[in-house]
């Protein structure tokens, strides 16, 4: 019934733009691809715009940067430790790549790239081996000390303890990435779905025309909540990072 | 009860390509067709940002916002220094005052001491020469009066010899008269 334009999944099809193949590995431009080249062209038009004058008064575009610079090292700080700086870098690409990505995703007939599973993934990939590859780099086999915390008798920490440390390290990547990832694809569908509902009712006429209100209304509530929860989430991917990072740099809890 | 209403939704729209009938349709954001492309243009695009900004934006904003700190230090340093400046001042100038105002008792003082003195000598020397003079005046007076008395004994003498000659009829001379009288 629904007409194809109405449908709330062909939001996140992926068309190919340009084909370009590397071995078997399909490598094609996509609509996807098109919009991380604008999410990464997007912060650097900020990051020039905020960084062109550098007065020590600063700008309405410079003090939005330097507010951003200070909020990602205050949650560094506060979650990780002052040593936990050195990941600054990786942290505030992480954040604002994510914050673009999904904010820009909330404009109309916009692609949005962290709806796709394997995009969460993969960005939940990158800190889980960066924290893995950083934890034994630094603290060798006192890595493992993540899963033996101190102060705990010994066969509770071997019986109970110990498993429960591993199998909630290892559905880390898992509820970081899925976190990110259903958040989106829900808001963008829920968008989709009541404003469909709004045009169809209105479409249909008479007194479903009167109650197509109703939907539109929602819509209307909905869409500053997903704003919201496209800051939250970003804030959110970037903050457990930060946490994940502290078990890298001080394993002993 | 949104978290339901979402997991509503998601069944229903991915039951929904599946139930469609036609073409086998895969749903989108599971595509695993697509998860090279994804892969490849994510790692890329990321680093790419990365690279920029852990590079060249990040390390702008953090010489900004050092340089504004060392600088409101700086300026803070600033503050303090000269106001250490300007209370080392007022000490000075209250210590020159002190100073100015000593010197200007202690020329008071010498000027009163030398004008007194020049008054004192003035005075005995004008003392003196009142004394001198009245001295001469005595002198004069003295020497007046004794001409006078002189002057007298003569009148009397000759007096004294008229009236004998005016009585007696008998000239006296002068000398009997003056041995007479004394």
């Amino acid at each position: 019934m629904i007409a194809a334009g109405l449908d709330p999944i062909s939001q996140f099809d992926l068309k190919k733009m340009a084909e370009l193949k590397v071995g078997n590995f399909d490598l094609s431009f996509t609509n996807s691809a098109l919009m991380m080249v604008v999410t990464v062209g997007c912060i650097l038009a900020w990051m020039l715009l905020s960084t062109g004058k550098r007065s020590l008064v600063p700008g309405r575009a410079q003090s939005i940067a330097e507010v951003s610079y200070e909020f990602v090292a205050d949650m560094i700080r506060s979650t990780a430790g002052k040593d936990g700086l050195r990941f600054f870098p990786f942290v505030f690409t992480l954040f604002v790549f994510i914050l673009f990505a999904n904010l820009l995703g909330m404009i109309p007939f916009f692609f949005t790239i962290t709806s796709h599973i394997i995009v969460t993934v993969v960005l939940a990939m990158m800190v889980m081996i960066l924290v893995v590859v950083y934890g034994v780099y630094k603290n060798g086999f006192g890595f493992l000390k993540l899963f033996w915390p101190s102060g705990v008798p010994f066969v509770l920490k071997a019986l109970l303890v110990a498993p429960i440390e591993v199998i909630s390290f290892l559905s880390r990547p898992v509820s970081h990435s899925i976190r990110l990832w259903a958040n989106m694809f829900a808001g963008h569908i829920l968008l989709k779905l009541f404003a469909g509902f709004a045009v169809m009712m209105f479409a249909a006429g008479g007194l479903t025309m009167a109650g197509s209100f109703v939907p539109y209304v929602l819509v209307l509530a909905l869409t500053p909540l997903e704003f919201l929860v496209a800051f939250v989430q970003a804030y959110v991917f970037a903050l457990l990072t930060c946490v994940y990072l502290s078990d890298a740099l001080h394993p002993g809890h | 009860m949104l978290s339901a209403m979402k997991a509503n939704m998601m069944m229903a729209a991915a039951a929904k390509p599946a139930g469609g009938g036609d073409v086998e349709k895969v749903f989108a954001p599971f595509d695993v067709s697509y998860f090279p492309s994804q892969i490849f243009w994510l790692l890329l695009s990321f680093f790419v940002l990365y690279f920029l900004l852990s590079r060249i934006f990040l390390p702008r904003i953090s010489e900004t916002l050092e340089e504004r700190s060392s600088r409101i230090a700086d300026d803070l340093d600033a503050a303090s220094r000269m106001q250490r400046e300007a209370e080392e001042a007022e000490k000075a100038y209250e210590r020159a005052l002190a100073d100015a105002k000593a010197k200007a008792h202690n020329v008071a003082e010498t000027t009163r001491q030398s004008v007194d003195a020049e008054i004192a000598t003035e005075l005995e020397a004008a003392d003196a020469e009142a004394a001198r003079q009245a001295e001469a005046a005595e002198a004069r007076i003295r020497q007046v009066r004794a001409k006078a008395l002189a002057n007298i004994e003569s009148v009397a003498a000759e007096a004294a010899q008229a009236t004998v000659e005016a009585l007696t009829g008998k000239s006296v001379t002068a000398a009997t008269v003056k041995s007479a009288l004394n």
